[in-house]
């Protein structure tokens, strides 16, 4: 999916810094979120995005710069009169209210009618599908039906941006992908934006409309998922999202690199701007056999099977590990099978 | 244990394991059946035995009836023990909470300022507040000094002196019952609430309060329950308007000698603190106490609960809004620590304050001291009663601690080791110590010395010391426990260890710093301990806190701040040493 029409920013970070002492959780970051869009703050721990989720919703005041909200400067704002929603990585549900109660909790802040407040919240209950849940309390629920407690009190008020900090980081394989296609379900009804955590970069791929993907307490790469996983601008960027074959080198200014394992022939066009660089392949691309002149020896040193496709893995000269993926129609070579592997070489992407 | 042939082995073993674990217990639970349940039990019977026939008769209740002296102590008793409650429930809680929201390091070092107060004897804070307060003391010279009083003002032998040495004394386990529940609390809730549109005071009264009115209450009641069975404050800083029960129990003893009335003033104060008991688990649950979860009320009480809780929120968030306003924001930021310094500040000091008089030159207790000498230390030192006293004290609590921390360490490794349900029913009736009144054990257990000859021993101190450092030594070891990973003895047993060389290689390496601080523990309850002491230890065979006990009631001297001092100096250097192997449970020797 891709944002074509332009939106109005319903978010703009500007120059958004943290230092602790010494060390600094976020360097000055710049970034800007469309009014219903779906952004993903991507990156390993200590990367800074949870920093820069708590800088937006000001749990956590900043250094340096600007968070601007519907237009209005909202840096220095108490985090109670921001209207934003926040969605905990543990759910952060009230243990001595009811469900409904905790739902009710951000209507009855805000003053609203005895009347209006039941109506949303039974709106939001049936929204999540847990209007025979009301009476309960949060501990006699499972993590999934906690998780949706907590997006009924966040969307229940409709505040302008929903922030969620790795909200399906407690659930099971199986429960966070079915959260997962709750909450992009959420997303569409409500046109909410939302900004969105997570280190777990297939969860980033799959929900997204554009990635923030963080590194070292800063920005490393901003675009949708398809941009990132076709078009990894660093090494890093290609190797933290999806399976990648990385090989550095030395790029000769003009369409070659050399590395280890030979001179590889670059893409049309390719660009760095540095002579050391790397050239990434993802494992689809792949093939038993030199193409475009570009091809790695190696021999098969283990054999996945995974349904749909077929993972080789094999061990290069130099001891590095190569990383194919066959499809359920290709021949699979045998164990200790020397192999030759080639990839067309506008399918490879040149980094820094 | 025989050997099993047969493949399900393993399974069998475990099943028969299970049960097993709990029998450690059997050692803890018949020493309390003996020493704890049959006196106390043997003493309410008395009351309701006629002293000279030992037939059955209310003649005792009906003394109590007769006039309203006995009905008016119980009315001072109930008065004392709730303001100090409250008293000491409004001063404990924002030290508490300010000590939740340090970062783990430095709350272990600034909680020593809590502990030290915690373990310091009440008699050297009640001698401390003697020097403070008296009209001789250090308030009254430092006014009139001043000029700013003509006339020393009475700041003894009345409530007012009453209320600082029984609040003074019982802050720290105020605090000390709050800051679990405080700690546990997770802060999160606070900032969600303040996500979802609460400012930040109301957040604090709509979340954080609520969830730490359990921890609350647990403070109010043991604080409420230790001060009905006090003595020490009351017969040093009150005044004949402020005799409290438990006095009154220690003068039918020791000086009258009529048993019954003592068992039914003592049945008295049992029922009193038992009541409040049961209303705190209707109310709140017991289970609260030993960090259990919090139940949850429900229908009418808690809707009126939410909202009596809702509208205190709002009142207190426009009232942070004015002072804000007043005061500024800077000012406000550090109203918390302000007031909790000057909390610990009221903690330490005052015991402090005894180590000058103890150096002091003059022949009597003025402060400041004229000059400064050891002569006090050397009386001390000199004198074969008080060296006796502490010798025995060092004894007694050294064969006290050993007893405690291995009962309460069999009983900790057998709750944790069982999933019985009666385990919750267990570990309260071993902190049952802590609940009753010290002096309803202590005549007890007199009584039931007197016949088996244990009565100025000290085997029978011993025991009594033992009765009352079981409830530490349990709650220590099974907070390690309870952190400890079974797994590791599961691992220990698949690798070939039996039970035996589990424990002992594989446990007891990794829980020696709760076993230690358990065992500290327990040596310092026994070594300031009195109230049992007072009963048992008699005649010459004294231990140092009794000798305290009875000098301070002959007279007044600079010996008793030399005692302090050293008092003060063993109990801390044992404080600090704890807390150091208790903050490192597998650190290595």
């Amino acid at each position: 999916m891709t944002a074509t029409e332009p939106k109005a920013a319903k978010l703009i970070v500007e120059g958004l810094c943290k230092r602790y002492g010494a060390t600094t959780a976020l360097q000055p970051s710049s970034l800007s979120v469309a009014e219903g869009e779906f952004l993903t703050l991507l990156g390993p721990s200590g990367s800074g995005k949870t920093t820069l989720l708590q800088l937006i919703c000001g749990l956590v005041d900043a250094s340096e710069g600007r968070v601007v909200i519907d237009g209005r400067d909202q840096s220095s704002t108490p985090v109670h009169q921001r209207d934003i929603g926040l969605v905990f990585q543990h759910y952060a549900l009230f243990p001595h209210l009811t469900v409904a109660e905790n739902i009710a909790f951000p209507l009855k802040m805000r003053g609203q009618p005895g009347a209006e407040i039941a109506k949303r919240v039974s709106g939001a209950l049936d929204m999540v599908h847990l209007g025979h849940l009301a009476g309960r309390f949060p501990r006699e629920l499972s993590g999934g039906q906690q998780q949706r407690v907590a997006l009924a009190r966040c969307f229940v008020y409709q505040p302008s941006i929903i922030l969620m900090d790795e909200p399906l980081g407690a659930l099971d394989k199986k429960l966070r992908e079915h959260m997962q296609i709750e909450i992009k379900r959420l997303h569409r009804e409500s046109g909410a934006t939302i900004v969105y955590v997570t280190h777990d970069q297939e969860e980033a791929l799959a929900m997204s409309d554009r990635i923030c993907l963080m590194n070292h307490a800063k920005i490393e790469q901003l675009g949708t998922p398809r941009e990132i996983y076709e078009r990894p601008r660093t090494a890093f960027a290609a190797d933290f999202i999806g399976i990648s074959n990385i090989f550095r080198g030395r790029w000769d200014g003009n369409g070659s690199l050399d590395t280890a394992h030979g001179r590889f022939a670059l893409p049309q066009g390719a660009r760095c701007e540095t002579k050391d660089a790397a050239l990434v392949i993802r494992p689809e691309n792949l093939r038993i056999g030199a193409q475009d002149g570009n091809m790695v020896s190696g021999r098969v040193s283990e054999i996945v099977y995974a349904g749909s496709e077929t993972r080789v893995i094999a061990a290069l000269q130099d001891g590095s590990q190569l990383v194919l993926r066959l499809g359920p129609d290709d021949a699979v070579p045998a164990i200790d099978e020397a192999i030759v592997a080639g990839w067309p070489r506008d399918k490879a992407v040149l980094v820094a | 244990m025989s050997a099993v042939k047969i493949g399900s082995a393993p399974a069998r073993a475990m099943s028969r394991l299970r049960p097993n674990a709990l029998w450690l217990a059997a050692p803890g639970l018949l020493f309390l059946a003996v020493f704890f349940v049959w006196p106390v039990a043997q003493l309410l019977g008395l009351s309701a035995v006629d002293p000279d026939s030992g037939a059955l008769s209310a003649s005792s209740y009906q003394r109590i009836a007769a006039t309203d002296v006995y009905l008016r102590v119980l009315g001072i008793t109930f008065r004392i023990a709730g303001w100090t409650a409250l008293w000491s429930l409004l001063v404990a809680y924002p030290l508490a909470y300010w000590l939740a929201r340090l970062p783990d390091m430095f709350r272990g070092r600034m909680l020593l300022f809590v502990m030290v107060p915690f373990w310091t004897s009440y008699l050297v804070k009640t001698f401390a507040w003697m020097l403070i307060l008296g009209r001789t003391g250090v308030i009254n010279s430092l006014l009139t000094g001043a000029g700013v009083a003509d006339q020393p003002l009475s700041l003894i032998n009345n409530q007012f002196g009453v209320m600082v040495g029984m609040v003074h004394a019982m802050v720290p386990l105020a605090v000390m019952t709050m800051l679990p529940v405080m700690t546990g609390i997770d802060r999160r809730l606070v900032q969600a609430a303040q996500t979802l549109g609460a400012a930040p005071v109301r957040a604090f009264w709509l979340v954080y309060f609520k969830l730490s009115l359990p921890g609350v209450a647990a403070a109010g009641l043991l604080v409420f329950i230790s001060s009905l069975g006090f003595f020490i404050v009351p017969a040093f800083l009150g005044g004949r308007q402020e005799t409290m029960l438990a006095q009154l129990i220690i003068t039918q003893v020791q000086e009258l000698l009529n048993w019954s009335f003592a068992g039914a003033l003592s049945a008295m104060m049992l029922a009193a603190a038992l009541v409040s008991c049961v209303v705190y688990d209707r109310v709140f649950g017991l289970s609260t106490i030993a960090g259990g979860a919090a139940q949850v009320g429900t229908g009418r009480i808690r809707d009126l609960g939410l909202a009596i809780l809702s509208v205190v929120a709002g009142a207190a968030a426009k009232l942070a809004d004015v002072v804000r306003a007043v005061l500024g924001k800077t000012i406000c930021a550090r109203l918390l620590p302000g007031f909790c310094w000057l909390v610990i500040a009221f903690l330490v000091l005052p015991t402090l304050l005894v180590i000058p008089i103890a150096f002091t030159s003059s022949q009597f207790l003025q402060f400041p001291p004229p000059g400064y000498g050891l002569s006090w230390f050397e009386t001390y030192f000199s004198s074969p009663l008080w060296i006796q006293a502490t010798i025995r004290s060092f004894i007694v609590a050294f064969v006290t601690a050993l007893a405690a921390t291995a009962i309460g360490g069999f009983t900790a490794l057998a709750l944790a080791n069982s999933r019985t349900r009666w385990g919750g029913l267990i570990f309260a009736f071993f902190l049952a110590p802590m609940i009753v009144p010290r002096i309803v054990i202590a005549v007890g257990l007199f009584y039931l010395f007197a016949r088996m000859g244990l009565i100025a021993t000290d085997v029978g101190l011993v025991i009594g010391h033992t009765v009352l450092a079981i409830p530490f030594t349990l709650v220590t070891i099974a907070a390690v426990l309870k952190t400890y990973d079974q797994r590791l003895d599961q691992a220990a047993a698949t690798l070939g260890a039996n039970r035996v060389r589990t424990l002992t290689g594989i446990t007891i390496p990794l829980v020696k710093g709760g076993l230690v601080a358990a065992f500290l523990f327990a040596f310092i309850t026994s070594f300031d301990e009195l109230t049992i002491a007072i009963f048992v230890s008699g005649g010459i065979k004294t231990t140092l806190p009794k000798q305290m006990w009875d000098d301070m009631i002959l007279q007044l001297n600079p010996t008793l701040a030399a005692v302090s001092v050293v008092v003060l100096v063993i109990v801390t250097a044992m404080l600090l040493v704890a807390e150091r192997f208790r903050s490192s449970p597998s650190s290595r020797s």
